[in-house]
């Protein structure tokens, strides 16, 4: 393709957005239904229930270590179906490029979404470019949408928590949070801080072939804290969970320490949080921990009786105390 | 009032620079206001500069209080 | 090896300190005046813990909480000012002044950089040396050095276009105002372990000598705490002395090389508390030979304060009501709309009492 940046002709619906199409966006998705270049994509679904979610990514920097903008854009749509109990089918692809853009950064980015879609097992068929005059986008942002299908008896709610289950997280929580912020201002030198971010749809198939699986949320924006307490407020429990039993690794530990944050409000990206009625939760963790996004599940709390939508947590020294949901996004701090 | 955590200075550079390590993560960190740092010190890092040395012989004296303090339990 | 941290995190140390704490009586009241030791006791659920035999009570030690809103609204005023930038530490971003926080400058199109180091400014000023770079000089005596020694730097990397706000505090003239109190009474203080380190616990000998009030130097570690307060229900049938838990950081004397520092570039100039007014020689001012990095000499146009919002931050900073005796508390003031200071910096008391004791839903 001539040019090596991203101009706004390249959005302005002629040759030069073709030749962007052709050239660089096809290929690297690899999708047989983007080439009919239709007004919408047209596909079966078997009859029965269905999960849509949309979500937009404007993540700074582009890049991080363990992921980058289309990697988080692939994920985070195929997790939010997860969440659901559903099988993700397709994804839909909007991209809103700067002016300017390096075309190398745009490749880049459109091969990390064909190689995620394809590890999450969803289809990339619909898709938009749009370009924005500099200084109005900061390089590309990125909508996606997604479909699944919710097979009977497999469709879990935020809600469906509920008395004897048990409360578990995948692995280390934390890492997206620390990853991203490092990346952008430098903190710390020898980078060992690794975003999670991963596709979730087959540990949550694996944990529903194991056992009943009641809620799940993935631990996003607001990371553990707003997870539990959205859990809880939704399916009306009250929530207990140990300190010492959330898995957090020493170096993120150390980060937040250094920068006054709590790794329990720090995003996550390949995490979910589970509540399993505790019959289930051995066979349930077993299967988690047999999956690559597994490997560190463990039990973190249990539903206890008490006021709804409280969470709260024994701390490593014997007391108690409340976890509130975030408010804003945390700053690094001094003081 | 004031975040300090403790970390390691694992090499000086010139210029009262120095390399800290603090759970595995590696920073540079500013050594202007503490005299005779040496590497393998621990100092307590503030706002990107070390404000003081962990004296060591201390730190093992308040460890050992505590040590003691726990081990109450198992004699009840 | 040791890595002074998990060594003191001993849950059966802490336990035990609780009942041997219990064992010393009741009735006890004990004020600290740190905000960082204020996160940590509600973190680690320690008033609880204490309570009724001891009630830990907040004192101004949380140096966001203790900025006044004129010094506030200077900071947004110099946001304001075009080819400005202005840096600061992530605390004071959301706190609100009478006319709005900076977080609200920035909505508004002023240019807000937070920074972990006063050198991250420094260099913010050397790569844009189009514009100024204020760098808001928030903190106590740990903080003070710091932003002194990166002034020095800047001298000596002849840079022109960095500049400080200071609005640093000094904690022994504010622990002082707050000891002369008429109806202040405390059995004992719960003294800050960094700011210690740098000025050490001589500093603080006037408490038990004209005040007869016993203190101790505590470190920032639940044990840390639980030992100090220890300490104190000891100290309550002994002559009252200052006494240093936190051993392993803090001398008498201090770091004598920070202090330098601190008193090359500075000078002790009266300052604005808030709940404490205004006190002689309790913050620091840059001294004439460093005049050309204040920005505080600048002309700087403040809109007038605001009517009374009823925020009573003031009251809660010198333990005299809990947060929740605020007729704002969790209702039009909480962390997300923040009414005062005391809610906005995490380790704020009324934010430490919103977040980790109190819940909204009934």
């Amino acid at each position: 393709m001539s040019g090596k940046f991203i101009t706004m002709a390249h959005g302005g619906g002629g040759t030069r957005m073709q030749e962007l199409l052709r050239q660089t966006v096809f290929p690297l998705l690899d999708e047989d239904l983007l080439l009919d270049q239709e007004d919408a994509a047209a596909f079966s679904v078997d009859i029965g229930r269905v999960a849509l979610t949309t979500d937009s990514y404007v993540v700074k920097p582009l890049f991080f270590p363990g992921g980058d903008i289309g990697k988080l854009a692939v994920c985070g749509t195929v997790n939010d179906l997860a969440m659901r109990g559903g099988e993700p089918l397709y994804i839909t692809l909007g991209l809103i490029l700067e002016e300017g853009l390096h075309l190398d950064v745009l490749e880049r980015i459109l091969s990390s979404v064909g190689f995620w879609a394809k590890e999450a097992g969803v289809r990339v068929v619909a898709g938009d470019t749009k370009v924005v005059e500099r200084g109005m986008a900061d390089g590309i942002y990125i909508n996606t949408s997604g479909v699944g299908q919710l097979r009977s008896g497999r469709e879990v709610s935020i809600a469906g928590a509920t008395d004897g289950d048990v409360l578990m997280v995948n692995g280390f929580i934390g890492d997206h949070g620390m990853a991203v912020l490092n990346e952008r201002e430098g903190l710390f030198t020898n980078s060992d801080l690794t975003s999670d971010c991963a596709p979730l749809s087959g540990l949550v198939r694996a944990m529903q072939e194991a056992g009943e699986v009641h809620s799940l949320r993935d631990p996003t924006r607001g990371g553990l804290a707003a997870a539990l307490k959205e859990m809880a407020r939704a399916s009306s429990c009250a929530f207990e969970i140990d300190e010492g039993s959330v898995p957090i690794r020493e170096r993120v530990l150390a980060a937040c320490e250094m920068l006054g944050l709590d790794p329990l409000y720090v995003a996550n990206e390949g995490k979910l949080l589970a509540a399993v009625p505790e019959r289930d939760a051995g066979a349930v963790l077993e299967a988690m921990r047999a999956n690559p996004r597994g490997k560190e599940a463990g039990i973190i709390g249990r539903i206890i009786e008490g006021r709804r939508g409280e969470v709260s947590m024994i701390t490593s020294l014997g007391s108690h105390r409340l976890v509130r949901a975030p408010s804003g996004e945390q700053l690094p701090r001094i003081c | 009032m004031c975040l300090a955590v403790p970390a390691e200075v694992v090499e000086i550079l010139q210029n009262d620079v120095a390399f800290i390590d603090v759970g595995g993560l590696r920073k540079k960190i500013n050594l202007s206001l503490v005299e005779g740092v040496r590497t393998g010190d621990f100092v307590l890092v503030h706002a990107g500069f070390a404000i003081e040395i962990i004296d060591e012989e201390e730190a093992r004296k308040t460890m050992e209080l505590f040590e003691e303090m726990a081990r109450l339990d198992e004699i009840r | 090896m040791m890595k002074y941290v998990d060594e003191f995190r001993l849950p059966g140390t802490a336990r035990n300190l609780v009942r041997k704490i219990r064992e010393l009586g009741t009735g006890a009241a004990f004020m600290e005046v740190c905000g960082t030791h204020t996160m940590a006791i509600s973190k680690a659920g320690l008033g609880p813990m204490l309570s009724p035999q001891v009630e830990l009570i907040s004192g101004p030690g949380c140096p966001v909480c203790v900025t006044s809103d004129v010094d506030i609204d200077t900071a947004v005023a110099v946001a304001h000012m075009p080819g400005v930038i202005l840096a600061t530490f992530g605390d004071m971003v959301k706190v609100p002044g009478s006319h709005g926080s900076l977080s609200d400058a920035s909505a508004e199109g002023a240019r807000v950089k937070v920074v972990y180091s006063p050198l991250e400014a420094l260099e913010l000023a050397g790569s844009e040396s189009g514009s100024k770079v204020v760098f808001l000089g928030i903190g106590f005596e740990t903080t003070a050095p710091v932003v002194a020694a990166t002034i020095l730097e800047a001298r000596k990397r002849e840079l022109r276009n960095f500049f400080i706000l200071s609005f640093h505090k000094l904690v022994p003239p504010a622990l002082r105002a707050l000891a002369a109190t008429e109806d202040f009474s405390v059995d004992g203080f719960i003294l800050p372990g960094h700011v210690s380190a740098v000025i050490g616990s001589r500093a603080y000998s006037f408490l038990p000598s004209e005040f007869g009030i016993p203190c101790v130097v505590a470190g920032f570690e639940a044990t840390d705490i639980l030992q100090s307060v220890f300490r104190l229900m000891q100290a309550r049938t002994a002559t009252p002395s200052v006494d240093i838990e936190y051993s392993r950081v803090v001398r008498p004397e201090g770091n004598q090389k920070a202090l330098s520092v601190m008193y090359e570039v500075f000078e002790p100039v009266d300052a604005e508390w808030r709940g404490l007014f205004r006190l002689p020689a309790s913050g620091l001012g840059l001294k004439e030979e460093y005049r050309e990095y204040d920005a505080g000499a600048w002309p700087i146009e403040i809109p007038p304060p605001a009517v009374d919002k009823g925020c009573r931050c003031g009251e809660v900073l010198c333990g005299k009501i809990k947060p929740f005796e605020c007729g704002l508390f969790g209702g039009a003031c909480t962390p997300d709309n923040p009414a005062g200071p005391c809610m906005v910096s995490t380790e704020g008391t009324c934010a430490s009492y919103f977040l980790y004791s109190y819940d909204e839903e009934d």
